[in-house]
């Protein structure tokens, strides 16, 4: 056997390192009497960060496999590896002051390793070539996800999220599986490059594909799997909410993008899953904006906006799993730099409700009124980053929306990028009722003024840098178009 | 020799009996048996289609076992919670679950 191949893997490989040295770290130099010192945020974040620019600073420019075909690499899997890294990042940054709580002071190592374990599992899902890696990748994903939703342990809430999460994750993951059995059933092979080749259309393969669309779409949360997600994302704990929105979605997302491309775009088949995803981009934008409009509670409110989000995500694998004309990877490149924005956008807004939940325990949309004349800059910075989830022209958002429209369009689909147009309309309307809300309401009760913590204000500088460079900075974008180019 | 149809049909019939507990069944550990019996179904599946139609090579059995597993831990995650519920409520009716809605 040849050792060699694991350097390969080394972004895997890195992060299960990080992982033991923080389970060590908790077990021999943290007692209890000892927590909220430098186990709570400093070392997971140093650790966390020093592993991403190890991973991401000597990007190899080849593609490569390992393990006999299970494990594939690409130049842009790289990128979205030290995206989902910045993501958690800023999840740890957020958390602190809700890990400071008495009732979590013994759970901070439980958190930092479940969060990780489940990033690992994303890493092993990009980088799978086979489905039976793709499937434990899935469940490392998933499982501890349910663990994290239920997290605040005696708020009941958290608890029954977790019940409904894990209750449906497994339904999904259950006809995933009898999905890839299908597929399996009709070509004999589960590596994705031999069942993009022995790829017929028939009655089995639809039926395996049509299930396997249903457990992904579960996982980014698309219109007719979307039922877990409002409740899930109320009653999780916020910090979790936002990685659950961003790092799980984006993930997922980028999976089924390379699923496709790699194992259902060659055959006749690309057309069937084409049509599917047609109308499920188009059911989920537009149904979750009308549901977005009636919510009260902001954490729905914003459950229901990263469900449409997701949709305009997966627009980005309507946009092309083959070279564009001009021999780009126009799809792939404009999603990847669309998880990018919405990142940066999604978890600022997420900072804000968070230390504002943490301060003064509200949620409803209601409380937010009149908080400019309280916190002026907490309002400010929320604003920006809604501007950039609606895709307001000088911010990252607006350019996010502009290329995964024009790789969709460019892929021929002229109606649904129409649609989705309408729709980015109907998204701003909601978005300025909570701008409108900060800003122009008036209060009896305003949210007192506090001061944030320290990492909170980190989290956020790294967030709105984002908000605000991305769009500005064209250099991002060409960048992820040559290794677009080296990863197809 | 039993035909390979046979055996695919119990597997299909296992699969659905374990959908239609999903939807109908009131007890979330009942829920939690059905999904159980969709996993076995799948891996019914995998083992017969490898056995019977592909002989060569054992992926349909690896992944069995692997899904196997993997359905272990995912049962135990979701006793946990069903548990952490049942402390609170005294009860573990999915009817109840009503808190978080719309």
């Amino acid at each position: 056997m040849d050792y060699s191949q694991f350097l390969y893997m080394h972004e895997e490989l890195s992060l299960l390192v990080v992982i033991l040295l923080l389970f060590l770290a908790d077990l021999l130099f943290c007692k209890d009497s000892r927590r909220g010192g430098v186990y709570n945020t400093p070392l997971p974040v140093v650790l966390l960060g020093v592993m991403t620019i190890f991973n991401a600073l000597p990007i190899a420019e080849i593609s490569f496999e390992a393990l006999g075909g299970m494990y594939h690499h690409t130049p842009m899997d790289t990128i979205v590896k030290t995206t989902l890294n910045i993501g958690t990042l800023v999840t740890f940054l957020m958390a602190h002051k809700w890990l400071a709580r008495p009732e979590n002071l013994v759970k901070q190592g439980e958190f930092y390793i479940v969060t990780l374990f489940t990033l690992l599992g994303m890493y092993l899902m990009i980088g799978s070539g086979h489905f039976l890696m793709f499937f434990i990748g899935l469940e490392l994903a998933s499982l501890p996800m349910a663990a994290l939703v239920c997290f605040d342990k005696y708020r009941y809430e958290s608890a029954e999220a977790a019940a409904k999460y894990i209750l449906l994750a497994l339904f999904s993951s259950a006809l995933l599986l009898y999905g890839v059995s299908l597929i399996y059933a009709a070509t004999g092979t589960l590596y994705f490059d031999q069942i993009g080749l022995a790829n017929t259309p028939s009655w089995l393969m639809l039926c395996g594909l049509s299930l396997f669309l249903g457990g992904m779409g579960f996982k980014i949360s698309l219109v007719p799997f979307h039922l877990w997600t409002a409740d899930t994302y109320e009653g999780a704990p916020t910090v979790v909410t936002g990685y659950l929105s961003v790092v799980s979605k984006g993930s997922a997302a980028f999976v089924l993008l390379l699923v496709l491309a790699k194992a259902f775009t060659i055959g006749g088949i690309k057309v069937d899953w084409q049509i599917a995803l047609f109308w499920v981009i188009i059911a989920s934008i537009t149904l979750a904006n009308l549901f977005a409009i009636r919510q009260s509670n902001l954490k729905r409110f914003m459950a229901y906006s990263a469900i449409s989000q997701a949709g305009y995500l997966v627009l980005g694998v309507m946009g092309g799993t083959e070279p564009a004309a001009d021999g780009t990877a126009q799809g792939m490149t404009a999603m990847v730099f669309y998880l990018l924005v919405y990142l940066a956008a999604n978890m600022g807004a997420f900072a804000v409700i968070n230390v504002v939940e943490q301060n003064s325990g509200k949620l409803g949309i209601k409380d937010y009124n009149g908080l400019y004349q309280t916190n002026p800059r907490l309002a400010f910075l929320m604003t920006l980053c809604l501007f950039s989830l609606a895709g307001i022209p000088p911010f990252a958002g607006f350019f996010s929306k502009f290329f995964i429209f024009m790789a969709a369009f460019n892929a021929g689909f002229k109606v649904l990028v129409f649609i989705a147009l309408v729709n980015t309309i109907i998204s701003l309307y909601y978005y300025l009722l909570i701008v409108k809300a900060m800003y122009i309401s008036e209060s009896d009760q305003p949210i007192a003024s506090f001061r944030s913590d320290g990492y909170t204000r980190a989290a956020l500088a790294i967030c709105i840098a984002g908000v605000l460079l991305l769009g500005v900075a064209g250099w991002v974008y060409n960048y992820l178009t040559e290794v677009g180019v080296q990863s197809l | 020799m039993i035909q390979t149809e046979y055996f695919l049909i119990v597997s299909a019939v296992m699969m659905f009996a374990g959908v239609f507990g999903f939807f109908t069944r009131r007890s979330t550990l009942a829920i939690l048996l059905s999904i159980e019996l969709m996993l076995n179904a799948t891996d019914l599946n995998f083992a017969v289609v490898n056995r019977m139609l592909y002989p060569v090579g054992h992926e349909g059995y690896f992944f069995t076992l692997f899904s196997i597993a993997i359905s272990a831990a995912e049962s135990a995650v979701a006793i946990a919670i069903m548990i952490n519920i049942y402390r609170q409520l005294k009860d573990t009716s999915a009817d109840k679950l009503s808190k978080l809605k719309w």
